[in-house]
């Protein structure tokens, strides 16, 4: 398998603070990997370099061996890359329909948005009964597949999730996370960051933790899963 | 009081609102967009007037075709201001902005100066010396035509907006500036393009109303306060409420002139702006918080 996303030694920041210093990982084409790490590790900082939204203080950041770091999110965006960021942010007033429509922003997602959306609304039926009401007005789990949906609609190469579980009912995330790997076998590469470590590790081919902006540990999923450490720390067991 | 004078005083109020309409609702998509109020609105306005009078007494274009490059001319003057100045304070406290808008007006302002002196002027057009009548009513064919073509442009703004690409990344950004850079969009060049069309707005308007009344270099700052009285009225942010606000504003100022006096209507639409920050203090249209 070759490497769709390498990130080499980065470290971000905001003002004097550093954030996350020395993070490598490495996401190969089909995978599902799993950045996992308590409040305030520095996952959702990573996954904001990575888009262009900070800046990048030191390393490397390559696509398919292009280098991101550097871009705005919007060349970013445009190399194959979708970011469902924390809290959704769709638009509010503007109907479902219209949020999904905005995620086809390249010119080969736009030329194929048709088929895009109908691939979307197969994946989430729920989103075709919603599609012109407003998405501020949308449930929770409605509002997190109608932002999946808007990151699919740009027909990435790969899709990042920032706490696709969060504030979510139980049997809505099984829904959602069955889709997620369905989304995975179809071929679309996916880098998850999740607290919930069970929900992430059940998705995932591979794992990183970090800890303190550093990474403490990476493995296979049943690696991290026998990590004594992880039982302790992540999973209460 | 005789009904005729009441049915012209509507009527008169009514069609020179959609001039209003038009300032307003370029106001209030730079502001729903960006959140920047800009004061350098009505010097814009005045630019468009005189960019109208150039075409007009150099070129003999008639303004209520010229228009278009007065719109177009103010594109220009817009996006520029707002790439190379306004997007330095887009998150700046609204104080600071206020006085980059207020400096720009000056600059804008002191420049007509500089370039046309102080007399007013006015734009001379075939159509303006026209009348029709409806019974005892007379309809100035003027200002007929420049509330058609307000209502078109305002009207082909909202299909810009609801129908258009670019049209719905100004609404995704004016909605969730956050949301549309995480789906790649470009927000700089979107806020650059809504206020080149919020400039285009007015430059219109300036054009449109160039030959209806005079204007001078120091007339700025009184339109710049009327659309955004308007806007208040109306609900910041709510081009719908721009538009009706833009209406209901003229037709009341109108109403002034007709039970008070001509020079009362300031009066009037201030007494407007009073009522509303009393009774429904987001504006007409506006939503919860302003």
């Amino acid at each position: 398998m070759s490497t769709l996303l390498r990130l080499e030694g980065i470290e971000v920041g905001y003002g004097d603070l550093t954030a996350v210093r020395e993070v490598s990982l490495e996401v190969r084409t089909g995978e599902v990997v799993a950045l996992i790490g308590g409040n305030g590790a520095g996952k959702t900082t990573t996954l904001r370099a990575i888009t262009g939204l900070l800046p990048v203080r030191r390393g490397v950041i390559e696509l398919d061996g292009q280098r991101l770091d550097g871009l705005s999110p919007s060349r970013i965006v445009a190399r194959g890359l979708a970011h469902v960021p924390e809290g959704r942010q769709l638009f509010p007033t503007m109907t479902v329909r219209e949020n999904l429509e905005l995620g086809a922003a390249g010119r080969e997602a736009r030329a194929r948005r048709h088929e895009t959306l109908e691939w979307v609304f197969r994946l989430f039926p729920r989103l075709q009964e919603r599609n012109r009401q407003l998405a501020g007005t949308l449930s929770g789990g409605e509002q997190q597949m109608c932002a999946i949906g808007r990151g699919l609609m740009a027909r990435p190469r790969l899709l990042m999730l920032d706490e696709p579980s969060l504030g979510l009912a139980p049997v809505v995330l099984k829904t959602i996370f069955e889709t997620l790997a369905e989304i995975n076998r179809t071929g679309t590469t996916i880098l998850v960051v999740e607290q919930n470590v069970a929900r992430a590790l059940a998705l995932s081919h591979r794992g990183y933790v970090l800890e303190n902006g550093r990474i403490a540990l990476s493995g296979s999923r049943d690696e991290l899963l026998a990590s004594g450490h992880i039982k302790q720390a992540y999973l209460g067991l | 009081m005789d009904a005729a004078l009441i049915g012209q005083g509507l009527l008169s109020g009514l069609l020179f609102g959609g001039v209003y309409s038009l300032m307003a609702v370029g106001l209030t998509l730079i502001f729903g967009v960006m959140r920047v109020v800009n004061f350098a609105h009505g010097d814009m306005m005045v630019w468009g007037m005189y960019l109208a009078w150039m075409l007009a007494t150099r070129l003999g274009v008639d303004p209520y075709a010229g228009f278009v490059l007065c719109a177009g001319g103010l594109f220009v003057v817009g996006f520029v201001v707002q790439r190379t100045l306004v997007d330095r304070i887009v998150d700046a406290p609204h104080e600071m902005q206020i006085l980059l808008m207020l400096g720009v007006a000056l600059v804008l302002e002191n420049a007509a100066l500089v370039a046309f002196g102080p007399d007013p002027q006015r734009v001379r057009s075939a159509l303006t010396a026209s009348t029709l009548w409806l019974g005892p009513i007379f309809v100035d064919v003027g200002r007929l035509v420049t509330f058609g073509l307000a209502v078109l442009l305002t009207g082909a703004l909202y299909l810009f907006l609801a129908r258009t690409p670019l049209g719905r990344s100004v609404r995704a950004a004016a909605d969730n500036p956050y949301g549309a850079l995480v789906i790649g969009t470009d927000v700089r060049r979107v806020y650059a393009v809504a206020f080149g069309i919020g400039a285009a707005c007015v430059g219109a308007a300036g054009a449109l109303v160039s030959p209806i009344l005079p204007f001078q270099p120091a007339g700025g700052l009184s339109l710049s306060v009327a659309s955004f009285n308007i806007v208040i009225i109306g609900g910041m942010g709510s081009l719908l409420g721009a538009f009706v606000g833009g209406l209901l504003v003229s037709v009341a100022e109108s109403m002034g002139a007709v039970f008070l006096a001509p020079s009362m209507k300031e009066l009037v639409s201030f007494s407007l702006l009073i009522a509303i920050l009393l009774f429904r203090p987001a504006g007409l249209f506006g939503k919860g918080s302003a």
